[in-house]
């Protein structure tokens, strides 16, 4: 029996490692090597796909092994429906970002690849791991990574991005690291058995009080800051705009959503009467979040900008779903944080393009894009389409369901939200517009050339699921339902219990 | 009266310091002799030295004696820290050889005096008595006061070495007092002894001012605020090596007695000592980072970050109990390594006038020394608590230890400092990695004996990170016979 879930997990980074003994004259072989460990990563995560039991609750693949048994940590690793399609979506989003380095970064390539690796090892660590102690190795460890990404290979702003975005995550994520000790305590105190074990953690029904109230917060904070839920949300403009297109496109593609499932996989079932008692406060701040990255987006000149705010408000939907804490919500939160992964990366990696051509990410430095660049324009079209929801495309069954969830819980709430969708299409279609229509109005813009190979093999895959989602989602929602409901029913027997 | 009986002498306990002792004597004599010997041997001299009392360490491990009517306790508690000691002193001789022939001041008395102040450490560790761990303490710090004066022509050097001794011998005053005072109190300065007598009067005022004179002199040397104040200069004037040492092994040796006399005196008496430990604690980690902030002197910044480290291990303290107890000894494991590695890469930095101290003269490194970049990038990431190295694990045993015993908020603090800390650190991985040298670069001074000790303390922050268990486990194990 091959560990599966280990494989995947491991294999990049260690892959990574050795890039770095690869001499400098050899360095040609750099780029294909690294690319062929992440294509290489995602073929071997696609077995997770297919061997998965849609059927059954709780984990798969799950592998138990021991590391500190003194201590209670202990090497625990498997997937379920949601970390089923988390996975998948950075097994699928690295080989991408590394192709779209290609033309890009020149400088310290061997580098670049190695931390890009690394970095992939930590988020799948994030998303696998069934052990408090061993998730917070990979959440902490993989920040490093992404430090190096924005401050060495970022934009000229790049080193004030790389610290905020390190201070800020590192702040929420080490008062959780207190919440995780208090969390074993107690739960070792009350049973006599010490362990970070999350799925015995999640069988544990404390008491409703300060003591949840506390550990809630604490891991919601950090969850909030990585998502970023307003008003955590101020580094993520910095970051995204600073980093290179590879590493906003892991930026905004998986690493946002590891705030998102840290609120899924722990703070909803370990702190369930927490989670009902701050929902409304959290429900609040979605839906900020969603109006006011809207509205910010819409008045950016800056293309990247533009899409890093209505990150905002994307993640804002997200939360909205999960803090419905109902089914059509639940499931529609999950389907649109693969939704963000997949046409936020996408606008990233055509903005990312753009920029390599003309060197401007100005809007009104473009007009008239059509003309000159009509494939890259159409694709273009697709993604944008894509982002504001339209239906036929992945982010309409995202949104769709989470309104259809929240209206069930707050219907105000849910028509402010809605107002979000609205703003979306005009941000991002009057963006659209000044960029591909109209007549050209710059010289430098009549020569841009069209779509290169690469770039067409680069953007096919993404466009493909997008157009995949978007007319079957039961192919991605079929694999999450069972255990989206198998959640909802334990947090509603915890929650009861305690009543 | 008793007859005067003359104690039966057992060696045995004392092998490990001994053979420390052996190793300063026959380099102290080889310089005298009067035929020409290369100046290696007394280097290698030193480290065997070094080596002798890590294996005679080993060997003695979980049989624990007792020497000289219990002055000497040589139990699992002692040679948990003999360990960390002998390998701070290796890695300290090996980082020392060639950057003391670069700068000039190569002498056998420097390696002579690092094995003295390596045996009042042991020494230190293993006292069971108020006398022996205030000679021992003694012999530790006169070695290092003049270590730290070995840059004779530095005007650095000798403030250094000035300072360090003034404040140190008033804290030794102060810990002289107390041992007085405690003597009144108790009559008696054998630590089970004393423990005997204060468990039915818990509450001597003569017994509390004693041990509080006590604690003033401990403060001192373990840097804890506010009797901090010498630390920033010693760090930056002594030669680096030298303040490898102080901020390593001497931390270590004071630590060990600390922690002995804490919690053998105090073993029947209520804690009531926490609460002054938690306000110390909380004020050292907070003072040592926010200080740190502003440094922009290499070592000066270690400096701070070592007096919040500090802060760090009085937090297990204060939780007490096996789990803080031995949390504080496998963070000192840890920090040892990870500090003398830090240390050990500044000995290897060069510059055309000296030694490179100012952060900013590691602008660029990675792209020059790539392996020395990352050497030191490592180092600080396990200071700053990054996991899979060390310096993580530690951190999580200390705060998790304070969680257990109640101090939700000292460990709340203890975690905002580490993530305050990391500003820090990373400014320096910023200027390795993300910044270009404006003038003259530093350069990588070669030397095979200090990459070796790069690598032994590299090896050594990954391993204690990914598979801290059994070490973790002899922490615990040392400590539990003291709280028995």
């Amino acid at each position: 029996m091959i560990p599966l879930v280990s494989v995947v997990t491991f294999l990049p980074g260690l892959a990574g490692l050795a890039l770095l003994l690869v001499p400098q004259r050899a360095d040609r072989v750099l780029r294909p090597a690294a690319l062929g460990v992440a294509v290489v990563t995602f073929l071997l995560s696609l077995p997770l796909y297919f061997g998965f039991d849609a059927e059954l609750i709780g984990y798969q693949f799950e592998e138990h092994g021991r590391w500190m048994p003194t201590l209670g940590v202990s090497y625990h690793v498997g997937i379920d429906g949601i970390s089923l399609l988390l996975v998948l979506l950075t097994t699928f989003l690295m080989p991408l970002a590394l192709a779209s380095a290609w033309g890009s970064i020149e400088d310290r390539i061997k580098e670049f690849v190695a931390t890009m690796l690394i970095l992939e090892t930590g988020m799948l660590g994030v998303f696998v791991s069934l052990d408090l102690f061993l998730f917070y190795v990979f959440w902490e460890a993989m920040l490093i990574p992404m430090y190096f990404v924005i401050g060495v290979w970022g934009g000229p702003n790049r080193i004030y991005a790389a610290i905020k975005f390190v201070l800020y995550t590192m702040v929420g994520s080490v008062l959780m690291l207190v919440a995780i000790l208090a969390l074993y305590h107690q739960y070792g105190g009350a049973t006599g058995r010490y362990t970070f074990d999350l799925p015995v953690l999640a069988q544990y029904v404390m008491a409703p009080g300060r003591a949840q109230d506390l550990m809630f917060l604490a891991f919601a904070l950090a969850f909030a800051i990585k998502v970023p839920l307003f008003p955590f949300h101020t580094w993520l403009p910095d970051a995204h705009v600073e980093a290179p297109t590879a590493g906003s496109v892991i930026l905004a593609g998986v690493l946002l959503k590891m705030g998102t499932y840290g609120f899924l996989r722990f703070c909803l079932p370990l702190f369930p009467d927490a989670s009902l008692a701050f929902g409304p406060l959290v429900f609040t701040l979605a839906v900020i979040g969603v109006i006011y990255g809207a509205w910010v987006s819409t008045v950016q000149p800056d293309m990247k900008k533009l899409v890093a705010y209505s990150s905002v408000s994307h993640l804002g939907f997200v939360m909205l779903g999960i803090f419905t804490l109902n089914q059509q919500g639940l499931v529609g939160g999950l389907i649109q944080m693969v939704n963000h992964g997949l046409s936020t990366g996408a606008l990233f990696l055509m903005v990312g393009m753009i920029y390599e051509r003309r060197h401007s990410r100005l809007i009104a430095d473009f007009g008239g894009l059509w003309q000159v660049v009509p494939a890259f324009s159409a694709l273009f079209l697709v993604v944008t389409l894509s982002s504001l929801g339209l239906p036929g495309l992945n982010g309409f069954v995202g949104e769709f369901l989470i309104l259809v969830g929240a209206f069930q819980r707050n219907p105000w709430m849910a028509a402010l939200a809605t107002t979000g969708i609205i703003f979306a299409a005009v941000y991002m279609l009057w963006m659209y517009q000044r960029v591909v229509f109209g007549e050209v109005t710059q010289d430098a813009n009549r020569r841009l050339a069209d779509l290169t190979t690469r770039e067409w093999a680069v953007l096919v895959p993404v466009v493909t699921l997008i157009v995949w989602i978007g007319v079957y989602p039961a192919a991605f929602t079929g694999k999450t339902e069972t255990t989206i409901e198998a959640l909802i029913a334990q947090v509603q027997a915890k929650t009861s219990a305690n009543r | 009266m008793d007859a005067i009986v003359f104690p039966p002498v057992l060696i045995g306990p004392l092998l490990p310091t001994l053979v420390v002792l052996a190793a300063a004597a026959l380099v102290l004599v080889l310089d005298v002799v009067p035929w020409a010997i290369p100046r290696e041997v007394a280097a290698m001299v030193a480290l065997a030295g070094m080596i002798g009392a890590l294996l005679a360490t080993l060997a003695r491990w979980s049989a624990p004696g007792r020497a000289f009517r219990d002055m000497v306790v040589l139990d699992n508690f002692a040679l948990f820290f003999n360990v960390v000691i002998c390998y701070a002193g290796a890695l300290i001789v090996l980082l020392s050889m060639d950057y003391l022939r670069r700068t000039g001041s190569e002498s056998s008395e420097y390696w002579a005096l690092v094995l003295f102040a390596t045996a009042g450490m042991m020494l230190l560790a293993a006292a069971g008595d108020l006398v022996v761990v205030f000679l021992a303490l003694e012999l530790m710090s006169l070695s290092l006061y003049v270590l730290a004066g070995l840059f004779k022509r530095e005007l650095a050097s000798g403030e250094a070495a000035m300072k360090y001794f003034l404040l140190g011998a008033f804290a030794s005053s102060f810990l002289l007092y107390g041992i007085a005072l405690i003597y009144g109190a108790t009559g008696t300065t054998n630590l089970d002894r004393i423990a005997a007598a204060i468990a039915s009067r818990p509450r001597d005022p003569l017994f509390g001012i004693g041990l509080g004179l006590l604690m003033v002199g401990f403060g001192f040397k373990i840097s804890s605020v506010p009797f901090h104040m010498w630390v920033p200069d010693v760090y930056q004037g002594a030669p680096t090596s030298v303040t490898a040492l102080i901020a390593t092994g001497s931390k270590a040796g004071a630590f060990a007695a600390l922690i002995r006399v804490l919690t053998v005196t105090l073993r029947g008496v209520p804690p009531d000592w926490a609460a002054l430990l938690w306000v110390i604690a909380a004020v050292t980690m907070t003072v040592g980072n926010v200080v740190a902030l502003a440094q922009s002197n290499l070592k000066r910044m270690l400096a701070y970050s070592s007096i919040a480290h500090v802060g760090y291990m009085l937090v297990g303290l204060v939780a007490g109990g096996v789990g803080g107890a031995g949390s504080v000894l496998f963070y000192l494991l840890t920090y040892t390594f990870t500090t003398a590695g830090a240390f050990g890469v500044i000995t290897l930095c060069e510059r055309a006038r000296g030694e490179a101290v100012e952060v900013s003269d590691y602008a660029g490194l990675a792209r020059r020394h790539p392996v020395l970049a990352a050497a030191l990038g490592l180092f600080l990431l396990s200071l700053v608590g990054i996991p899979p190295l060390a310096g993580f694990v530690g951190k999580f045993y200390v705060f998790g230890a304070a969680v257990r015993a109640g101090y939700f908020w000292l460990a709340v603090i203890g975690v905002l400092n580490s993530a305050a800390a990391a500003y820090y650190y990373l400014r320096v991985v910023v200027f390795m990695y993300m910044r270009e040298p404006e003038g003259a670069a530093t350069t990588y001074a070669s030397s095979f004996a200090g990459s070796l000790a790069l690598a032994i303390a590299l090896l050594a922050i990954v391993l204690l990170g990914v598979m801290p268990a059994p070490f973790v486990d002899l922490a615990q194990a040392a400590v539990a016979p003291l709280l028995r």
